[in-house]
Formats: C-alpha cells, structure tokens, sequence
C-alpha cells in the first residue's frame, strides 16, 4: 500500500477531528485515543518493517512529480523515530486517564495530545523544508494548548514566555527558507541537497547553515538558547510534560541532524565544529544545573538539556560511529525521559512535593515505583546492559576516533554528573526511614503505573537487544553518511535538476 | 436608556446578504481567479461578525444554532476526508479528480474534488473566527 507512509500522520488526525465532537464524552474519548493511539503505532511498526525489506519509502502527495510536489518520506530514522513517538504517545495517554483531571478532559485534552503527535511524526517524515516547518506549527500550536490548558498561575505566565520565544524562532525559520530558496530555488529537500551540491558551498550557505542551527537550537534547546526550557517545562501536568520532554525538542534535534547531513555536508569546518563546541558547553552547562537542585523536575529538566548536548555532539563530530550513536541515543532517550517524567509526576502525586528532600523511604510503600526508578536511572546514565550504553558509548568512541579527546571525555564525565543528579533522589526519597513517607490507598497507583512498566520495560529491551536493533540503526545511518541515497530515492536515478 | 439601532440593524438585513453573496462567489471563483476557500470563509465570517455587532449574542444563536467549534472541527474532516478518497482508489493521499459534467441548468460544467476540500477550508474558516469572536465576548 503506497500510503502506509502516511497512516502515522493521518490516524491521529482524523481522531483529533472527531474526538471533537466529543468534547463532553469523556470515556467515549479515553477510548477512542487509546485505540488510535494503539493503531497509529501498528502502523509504524509496519512502516518499519517494509522500510527494513523494501528501502526508503516516498509518496508524492496528490500524485505530482518529486520536486514539484510535497514529497514525505520515511527512512529508517523518521520511521524508528515515529515508532517511538506513537509509543511514547499511547503510554501518556494511557497515563493520564488517571491524572490529568475531568476538567481538563473536558477541555479538549485528547484532541490536543493528537493534534501534537500529527505535528511531530509529520516533522519526522516530510520531505520538504516549509512543509517541516508548517508541521512545527501544527506541533507547536498544540504544545501552547497544551501548556495553557487548566488555566493556572504559572502556565499562564510560562506560556507567554514559551510563544514569545517560539514565535520568534518561527519567524527565523520562515526567513531561513526564504534565503534558502532565494539561493537554490527548490523547497524539496533532496533537490535542495542537489543543487546545494553543485552550487559548493559559497560563504552565503555557511551563514544559512548558522542561522538554520539557531532556529532549530531553539526549538531543541542547545547554549545558549535553552534559556526558555527549565520555566516552561516546569508548569504543565506530569503526563503533558513526559510528552514536551520525550517529544518536542528531539524534533529540533531531528532537524538539525537532518540538514546537517543532508544540506551543510560540503565544508564541515565552521559548521560543524561550532556545533561540536556548542554541544559541550551544552552538556557542561546542563551538569552544572542538574546537581544544583533539589527539585526533582528540576533535574530531570536540566538532563533533557545534557541528552541535547551529548546527540548534538554526535553529529558534530559526523563520523559512522558517531551518527550511529546518536541515533541510538536519540531513541533511547525518547523513552527515557517520557519513563522519567511519569515517574516523577507519580512520586509528585503520591508525597504531594517535587522536593526529594521532604520524603524518604519510600521503597518501603511502593517497591514497584522504586525499582522501575531505579533501572530508568541507570538506564539514563548509561550501565551496560541498559539503553543509554550503546548510544554514549559510540559517541564517544566517534569523538576519539575524530582526535577530540577533550569532548569525548566531557561527554564521559557527563554521564557520572547524570548518574549522580538523580542517584540522590533515589537515595534520599526512597532509602531511609519509611516514616518519612505514606502510602496514599485512594491513589490508582497500579493503572498509572502500568504504562510506566511498558515504557521501562521497552527501554530494558532496547539495551538487550541492542544487536538486533543495530540492523535497523546501520540502515538508518547509512542514508545520512551517504545522501545520495536519500535523494536517489526521492528523485530517481534519471533526475538531472 | 435603550439605545434605538433601528438604522444599523435594518441596514445589516440588507448588507449581509450582500455579503453572503460575495463570499459565495469568492468561494467558487478560487479556482480560476483570485478567491477560494480561505477568503470566502473569511466574508462569510465577517458577516456573522456583522450581525453580533448590529445584534445581541442570543438572538444570533437562536437564528444560527450551530456550535462553531464543531463547524470547524465538520470543515477539517471534509478537508481531511478528500484525501482520503484518493487513498481508498489506490492514489496517494490528497490526489485531486476532476471531470466535466453536463447538467440540465449550467450546462458543461467542470466540477473538481479540490471544491470539496476548499469548502472544508472555508467551514473551518468560519468555525475558527465566529468561536473566537463569540468567545472573547462572552467574558466581558
């Protein structure tokens, strides 16, 4: 089926559309997102697997020809990415039958979460820039609902801040296209690659190449332009926030590696060293901020901020293993922020503080909780048999093997100031005396922790498996190492622009 | 005091049809000149705007008793579902069909699937700009 591309789109916007007309339903709505939820990820993992058998797959929408037309298409990266994403989905979703609240259900919540998870598999999958960047806006515009929806104090006031920011960095994106199509004359990203190629890199496209970093940077929270993040990530729900930290700034990261691979592959000097040095101060910035807190959001917050910087300086250094290791830790930490996130907001509902230091000895009530905790945290900093290992260690190793021994060894550090930034909550919040903490019998806690465990328990498998998933990481790397794949597979071999 | 509006609501009877009117043809003239479906949900908007000015909110909910967000949510699924008819023929997603049709009173007309689309743009138009209008002045 030549669509099945687009089934990861489509499904959750058509759910959102008639979940609208449910507005006042709310188990007719829990039902329906569940079930488009489960659907939309069936189809990505079918997406994978004829991605997997049958090479890249493209659709011309309304049937006109490649670079005329919008063209999505789905290599393995974009469709791993969107698998990731409709699991991630489903698993907030089903988290927030218990938390979100009836009066934010009623204000269409369901819609919204869909309405995002369109915005952000069609970023992951088109192939065209200002198609990209009119799927950030479906993405954004239902992270500002989102963000707002419940109406309280500090959403209010975070928000402001959040458009400001993301307006801004809007404008800048639609300024970048306009240069860049004042300069190749296409918007289809492969044919933008092509001509990128044969015009070699004149100066104008070392400063567009600058310009798209900033954009997508503030989107994807790199130094110095995360400075709206930790105030905005800090207000929304527990179930809302799993879904900005694992989803929303992996999106810029997506597109900075994209066109980083795609488009600004000719003179990787400037470019790509900026990005490499930006990325560690983005890491060393990130560390500094996650033992600084005692606030459990905080940290968790502020090590979206180091993942950023450890992904980035992957594919800074632009290497096979890098890459590789960028992939995987792109994934991973997908998950593993959504884990850690729904973790927090759970512990936050069971002790009512986002403090570790006003609870302790809470394994004693609630060991499930605690241990899943405990993996998702070695799993973050990276143990071996965990997901976060593979990734890290080929991004370091990809750091070494480029002579860039210091950056290697501060992303190495990174990984102990990781470890140790949510050891602490652990140690404080769930060894000690059990006295300090109580157990809440009218919290649901097994149906909010259910998917939690699918989630960890995915993650587990991730790093187990990690031989396996490496067939479908290699496929994906080889098409940004080589882009000429990509574009062959856009435009056919017989194209001459 | 109540304020007597008699000119302003008689002279809004007239106008909107007027208005209604353009927007119609703005809406079907999109295709071979300037106009369309956004344009023509934009009139078509501007004239309910025109009575909730000439009127209160009542009355127009009484003479128009539709939920605006559920008219913008009907436009988006019109749009929507277009695409999907290209998908259930086998096409890829948002291909458009057209064909010319002889009918008894405009005689050889073209008639287009891309109507229907643009006829979901202008619903969700209208939906957008009457529920946020409606519901910034309900607080005041």
């Amino acid at each position: 089926m030549i669509n099945l591309l687009i089934l990861p789109i489509i499904i959750p916007f058509v759910t959102a559309v008639i979940l609208i007309f449910f507005q006042k339903n709310i188990v007719i709505q829990r039902w329906i997102s569940t079930i488009a939820a489960a659907g939309g990820l069936t189809a990505s993992i079918i997406l994978v697997r004829t991605v997997y058998h049958e090479g890249i797959q493209t659709l011309n929408l309304g049937s006109w020809e490649a670079p005329f037309g919008i063209t999505l298409v789905s290599d393995m990266l974009s469709a791993l990415l969107v698998t990731a994403t409709s699991l991630i989905t489903l698993c907030c979703i089903l988290f927030s039958f218990q938390s979100i609240g009836k009066e934010r259900e009623r204000s269409f919540y369901y819609p919204v979460v869909q309405f995002l998870v369109v915005g952000v598999n069609g970023a992951f999958t088109t192939g065209d820039i200002f198609n990209m960047f009119v799927f950030f806006e479906v993405m954004l515009m239902s992270s500002y609902v989102l963000l707002v929806i419940g109406g309280t104090k500090i959403q209010l006031r975070e928000s402001i801040k959040y458009i400001l920011v993301n307006i801004t960095s809007s404008a800048l994106f639609v300024i970048a296209v306009a240069y860049l199509y004042s300069i190749v004359g296409t918007l289809n990203m492969a044919h933008i690659s092509q001509r990128i190629a044969e015009v070699d890199q004149p100066a104008i496209l070392t400063v567009l190449a600058v310009l798209f970093l900033i954009v997508f940077g503030l989107k994807g929270a790199i130094f110095p332009l995360f400075f709206w993040l930790p105030g905005a990530y800090y207000a929304p729900p527990a179930p809302i926030m799993a879904l900005f930290g694992a989803l929303l700034t992996k999106v810029g990261v997506y597109s900075i590696l994209r066109t980083y691979t795609l488009f600004f592959y000719h003179d990787t000097g400037f470019t790509h060293e900026l990005l490499t040095v930006l990325s560690l101060i983005t890491v060393i910035l990130g560390s500094i901020a996650a033992i600084a807190y005692k606030d459990m959001k905080k940290i968790v917050i502020y090590n979206i901020i180091i993942a950023i910087g450890v992904i980035t300086y992957g594919i800074g250094a632009m290497n096979a293993d890098a890459l590789t290791g960028s992939v995987f830790y792109l994934i991973h930490d997908m998950i593993i922020k959504a884990v850690l996130f729904l973790l927090v907001g759970l512990i936050v509902s069971i002790t009512g503080s986002s403090d570790y230091t006003k609870f302790s000895g809470l394994l004693k009530h609630y060991p499930l909780l605690g241990w899943s905790f405990f993996i998702s945290v070695l799993a973050l900093a990276g143990i071996p048999p965990l997901s976060g290992f593979v990734g890290k260690i080929l991004i370091v190793n990809g750091g070494f093997s480029k002579g860039d021994i210091v950056g290697a060894l501060i992303i190495l550090m990174s990984s102990l100031f990781v470890l140790y930034s949510l050891m602490r909550v652990f140690i404080n919040g769930f060894w000690g005396d059990p006295a300090g903490s109580m157990k809440k019998p009218e919290l649901k806690i097994g149906s909010m922790l259910f998917p939690i465990i699918i989630l960890v328990i995915s993650s587990i498998s991730y790093g187990f498996f990690s031989e396996w998933m490496n067939m479908y990481i290699t496929q994906a790397v080889e098409v940004l190492i080589d882009p000429a794949v990509y574009i062959d597979a856009v435009l056919g071999n017989t194209q001459t622009s | 005091m109540k304020i007597n509006d008699v000119i302003l609501e008689t002279v809004t009877k007239i106008v909107v049809f007027i208005i209604l009117t353009v927007a119609v043809y703005l809406f079907f003239s999109g295709h071979n000149s300037p106009g369309g479906g956004f344009i023509g949900g934009l009139v078509l908007a501007s004239a309910f705007v025109l009575l909730l000015l000439a009127f209160d909110i009542e009355t127009i909910q009484k003479g128009i008793p539709f939920d605006f967000k559920r008219v913008a949510a009907l436009g988006v699924f019109i749009a929507v579902t277009t695409g999907l008819g290209a998908i259930v023929f086998g096409q890829p997603f948002l291909t458009q069909a057209f064909s010319a049709f002889n009918l008894p009173y405009f005689g050889e007309t073209e008639l287009a699937t891309i109507t229907l689309f643009e006829a979901g743009v202008a619903l969700a138009v209208v939906g957008v700009v009457v529920s946020i209008i409606l519901s910034i002045s309900e607080d005041v």
